[in-house]
């Protein structure tokens, strides 16, 4: 069976009860779930309490018509994704205009051809399906809030500069703890210690978008513009190493051996855009920041320091940050010689 | 001679299926003659608003069934309405009433 010929959910709305009852029989002839109201009042009560995957509306309705339905899905983020399809008598086009002017996706003219009907709820059908899939993949890289943002405005494959500031963190010397405990103890460890990073992460607003073995890249300040992201990024640093304390401590408990991770922070203008296909995309980031970042967090090994920042990174940083200067560090690949700073509470 | 166009009535009842056709014609006959007393009280009570809305009704449900010249009286009787002139729609009324006769009959006899 086509994926677009699968059956969904339908709300059918309209004040007229010959109209309801023919596009509930249609649409259950089609295979489809179908649940009715008579104005856009109840309407709106169903959205709220049941899940729909498309809506078909009608506009010239008593308590509250299709105008005031579309205006309020459109200012509901758990509505906004669900297409609509307007049914319209003949003579009422203008109004179908706008409505789609005002965000509904398509229209059905009353009396209804066969035909067009099923054409157009599957389309709609599909348009909701990519739109969940879309929904979905933001959310397993970005926060609710940088998911919704991207929902409301779209994305674009194509890259653009950004001034963004890019994280790395490892653990240290991961290989001989994972060497000197089970398998299965070693991965619930992993866990245990993503769930505290990435809380960390996206309580400060940064965007975790590669994850390697026991190292991982957030970025702050993409997608989503973010002011002060080097603040942002360095606050979330110094909170995964107390959330990181805590952990060791419960590890002690256990007689369970204490992770060490190392953190590098680099701030500049870097080249961010989903890379892939529409099927399977990640955020990416590239540029001389991300370089100076997974540099900087490789030297946090040699300086025994757990967070380390590039120049960029260490200006205008609030008062209760503690910078130390560590020096210029030549690092491969570079020509010019990068100034390290320790940071810490 | 038939008030209901065949081709449209058809094309109904592949969309609602066979087997539905006979819900769908009770709920019209039930309700239009409901739409025309709404129209009645509303032109009674000067109430051009529910009147419009009642014609509306009228003039779409007609359409469904292929119901061509009742849903052509509704449509007039819709547009005096929205342009408040329900004056002028008593004669009117009493023709869109006549024309459901036939349609009612006929209808009734489709039924399977």
């Amino acid at each position: 069976m086509k994926s677009s010929h699968a059956p969904g959910q339908m709300l059918v709305v309209d004040d007229n009860r010959v109209n309801r009852l023919l596009l509930t029989r249609a649409l259950q002839q089609h295979g489809h779930r179908v649940s009715n109201a008579e104005n856009g009042r109840i309407a709106m009560e169903m959205l709220r309490s049941e899940r729909f995957d498309v809506l078909l509306l009608d506009i010239d309705m008593p308590e509250m018509n299709g105008f005031e339905v579309l205006e309020a899905l459109l200012v509901d983020s758990n509505l906004r994704d669900i297409p609509v399809v307007m049914t319209s008598a003949s003579d009422e086009l203008d109004r179908v205009v706008k409505c789609i002017e005002m965000g509904a996706d398509d229209y059905l003219v009353k009396p209804l051809n066969p035909i067009l009907l099923r054409a157009r709820v599957n389309a709609s059908l599909e348009k909701k399906r990519l739109r969940d899939e879309q929904r979905k993949l933001f959310h397993t890289f970005a926060t609710p809030e940088v998911a919704e943002q991207l929902l409301r405005e779209g994305f674009t494959l194509g890259g653009k500069f950004v001034t963004a500031s890019v994280m790395f963190a490892d653990i240290r010397s991961f290989t001989s703890i994972s060497e000197n405990q089970n398998p299965a103890d070693t991965i619930e460890m992993l866990n245990e210690y993503f769930a505290l990073m990435f809380d960390a992460i996206t309580s400060h607003h940064g965007t975790v978008n590669q994850m390697e073995g026991d190292g991982f890249m957030a970025i702050f300040g993409a997608p989503v513009q973010l002011e002060n992201h080097h603040r942002h990024a360095v606050h979330a640093a110094l909170e995964m190493i107390e959330l990181l304390k805590v952990f060791n401590e419960q590890r002690a408990v256990r007689k369970k051996s204490e992770l060490q991770v190392g953190i590098g922070i680099a701030t500049g203008s870097v080249i961010a855009g989903f890379t892939g296909t529409e099927h399977r995309a990640t955020y990416t980031c590239v540029g001389d920041a991300v370089n100076v970042a997974a540099r900087i967090e490789n030297h946090t090994k040699v300086s025994g320091r757990p967070i380390l920042i590039d120049q960029s990174t260490s200006e205008g940083l609030s008062e209760d940050v503690k910078i130390e200067i560590l020096g210029p560090v030549m690092f491969k690949g570079k020509k010019q010689p990068v100034q390290i700073f320790a940071v810490s509470k | 001679m038939s008030v209901i166009d065949r081709a449209t009535f058809d094309e109904l009842k592949e969309i609602s299926g066979e087997d539905f056709i006979n819900e769908l014609i009770d709920t019209f006959l039930e309700d239009a003659p409901k739409l025309i007393e709404e129209m009645k009280v509303a032109l009674d009570m000067n109430n051009a608003d529910t009147f419009r809305r009642a014609a509306h009704s009228m003039k779409s449900n007609a359409a469904t069934f292929g119901a061509g010249q009742l849903s052509a009286l509704a449509k007039e009787l819709e547009m005096l309405g929205r342009e408040n002139k329900l004056l002028e729609t008593a004669g009117k009324l009493r023709a869109l009433e006549d024309a459901f006769v036939p349609v009612h009959d006929e209808l009734r006899n489709l039924k399977s």
